[in-house]
């Protein structure tokens, strides 16, 4: 079972990099995952092997040693072409709340004048959708999320801020997604949320995996102060059902 | 322990970096010279993932409060042994109350100090070495104490070793990257030409290239970046991530470093001279 023709090449002397066809597609995004769990439980030794999955790739990267490109590429061919005969991970859908009041909204004005729809239009629109996590790179913790609503496409600010607040939840081009730490940024941010999405105190530092799906829902101003204190002392409770696709 | 009593322009504590999280966006960090770390906790008979001070442009004053030994590498920065001028890759023995000074930048960009068993501040995601948003600090403030295990007695088995001076070179050796091909015969005279000055944007994340060469519009997919990546911008420019680089982008991966050039480019400072040469992935 190998439904693609993926590409090998070497990157640098100490990883390869594997790639499907370049496209933002669910399918391929599965096809991955299932590869890298057939490597990380069947080929590969994970303590000295890191595997990168983005979009319509995977890097695997080797811990130190300059690495046998030749060796390893035929053996990548053939793990794939064996195909993965295990059964997917477990993947969740994690709900996740927003608070969209102008105080951490501070784009939504200017958004619902660009898109022209109301503030309402666009939250419905924007809690509405399920979105798959193809990616977690840029910011520890951030993630590249697929599936925004073709209405809510707005165009990244001309001038990047220099602070975005952790927790900001912003709208650029196709994308969406969290400010998992207070970083410059150029999205138009529309909302907050009080979920700390990364925590190096964690030995999983981040709950998301790749492949996973998000959906937001909005809170009120009252709700989002309670999350917060929650989050603080360690007791918030967050949403996850599991996903069979 | 030991106490800086000034701690310089950018003094960090760094090991051989993060290994495990980059799938969830945590860059690698660790020493930005790596050559420099591992000769230093060699000559100390330390294990290889010892925490060492990686020391930039200026250096600190160093008093220490326990004995210990040291080995100073990689940059040369005029530094002092109470007053003594001492020796970089050479096993020096420290006892209380010694104070390490670091002078005028002679040659390359950071200096890295280690002490006798490793520093032992805390582990974050299995390494010591310092990350924004990970770990409590990015850089050393003046006053900051250090701890360490202190040690009498050590009869090192090499004692001192001449090292070919890297850090002067200025030819970086790098194989072809994920999107080399996207490259055209203009642009590729000009990375394989006459060679780059390093800019002023130059810190642990990345370097960028002054001179910049034709752009490009070739539009990508996020993908993993590594530590010696050189990406190429649309507008032209040359990024070459570092140790503290970020694990994903979209800009096209032209070229790759070897390990010996991402040394040698991190004792590079703004305004010095680089050139690119290919060798074989």
């Amino acid at each position: 079972m190998s439904p693609y023709s993926i590409s090998i090449r070497p990157f640098g002397v100490h990883a390869i990099l594997v790639e499907w066809p370049q496209r933002v597609d669910e399918a391929i995004l599965n096809d991955i995952l299932l590869f890298i769990e057939h490597l990380q439980h069947k080929c590969l030794d994970t303590h000295n092997w890191e595997i990168v999955p983005s979009y319509n790739s995977i890097t695997l990267i080797h811990r130190e040693k300059p690495i046998d490109y030749n060796h390893y590429k035929q053996k990548i061919e053939s793990w794939y072409k064996k195909g993965a005969k295990l059964k997917k991970r477990q993947r969740f859908l994690w709900r996740l709340p927003v608070c969209y009041d102008l105080e951490f909204g501070i784009d939504l004005q200017e958004v619902s004048e660009k898109l022209n729809k109301s503030i309402p239009e666009i939250i419905e629109l924007h809690t509405n959708s399920q979105y798959t996590v193809y990616g977690i790179g840029f910011l520890p913790g951030f993630m590249y999320l697929g599936g925004l609503p073709s209405e809510l496409e707005v165009p990244r600010r001309p001038e990047p801020r220099l602070k975005v607040q952790k927790g900001a939840v912003g709208l650029a081009g196709k994308q969406t997604g969290i400010y998992p730490q207070e970083s410059p940024g150029g999205w138009n941010i529309i909302g907050n949320c009080t979920v700390t999405m990364f925590n190096p105190k964690n030995e999983n530092p981040c709950f998301v995996n790749v492949g996973d799906r998000v959906q937001f829902y909005a809170i009120e101003r009252a709700e989002y102060d309670l999350h917060k204190i929650e989050s603080e002392v360690g007791i918030y409770q967050l949403q996850k059902s599991i996903i069979d696709a | 322990m030991l106490k800086l009593l000034k701690s310089g322009y950018y003094t960090s504590v760094q090991d051989q970096g993060r290994f495990g999280f980059r799938h969830k966006g945590v860059p690698v960090s660790g020493a930005m010279d790596g050559l420099a770390l591992s000769k230093a906790n060699a000559l100390l008979e330390n294990d290889e993932d010892c925490a060492v001070l990686e020391i930039t442009m200026t250096g600190p004053t160093i008093e220490f409060e326990e004995n210990t030994f040291i080995v100073l590498t990689g940059a040369k920065m005029s530094t002092t042994l109470n007053n003594q001028p001492i020796l970089n890759y050479k096993v020096h023995e420290i006892a209380v109350g010694d104070i390490l000074s670091y002078g005028r930048l002679e040659k390359g960009f950071r200096s890295y100090l280690a002490v006798k068993g490793g520093f032992t501040t805390p582990v974050v995601l299995k390494s010591r070495s310092f990350s924004k948003s990970l770990t409590r600090l990015t850089y050393l403030p003046d006053k900051s104490v250090l701890p360490f295990e202190p040690c009498s007695f050590f009869t090192p088995k090499i004692e001192e070793i001449k090292i070919d001076s890297y850090f002067e070179e200025t030819v970086l050796e790098l194989a072809q990257g994920p999107e080399y091909d996207i490259l055209n015969d203009h642009q590729l005279e000009k990375i394989f030409g006459t060679g780059f000055t390093v800019s002023n944007e130059n810190n642990r994340m990345a370097y960028q290239m002054t001179e910049p060469i034709s752009g490009h519009a070739v539009s990508m997919l996020t993908s993993a970046t590594l530590p010696g990546t050189v990406q190429l911008t649309p507008a032209g420019k040359l990024i070459i991530l570092m140790k503290d680089g970020q694990t994903t982008g979209g800009y096209p991966r032209i070229l790759q470093l070897t390990d010996k050039a991402i040394s040698i480019l991190a004792q590079k400072k703004y305004g010095d001279k680089v050139s690119f040469k290919l060798v074989k992935g």
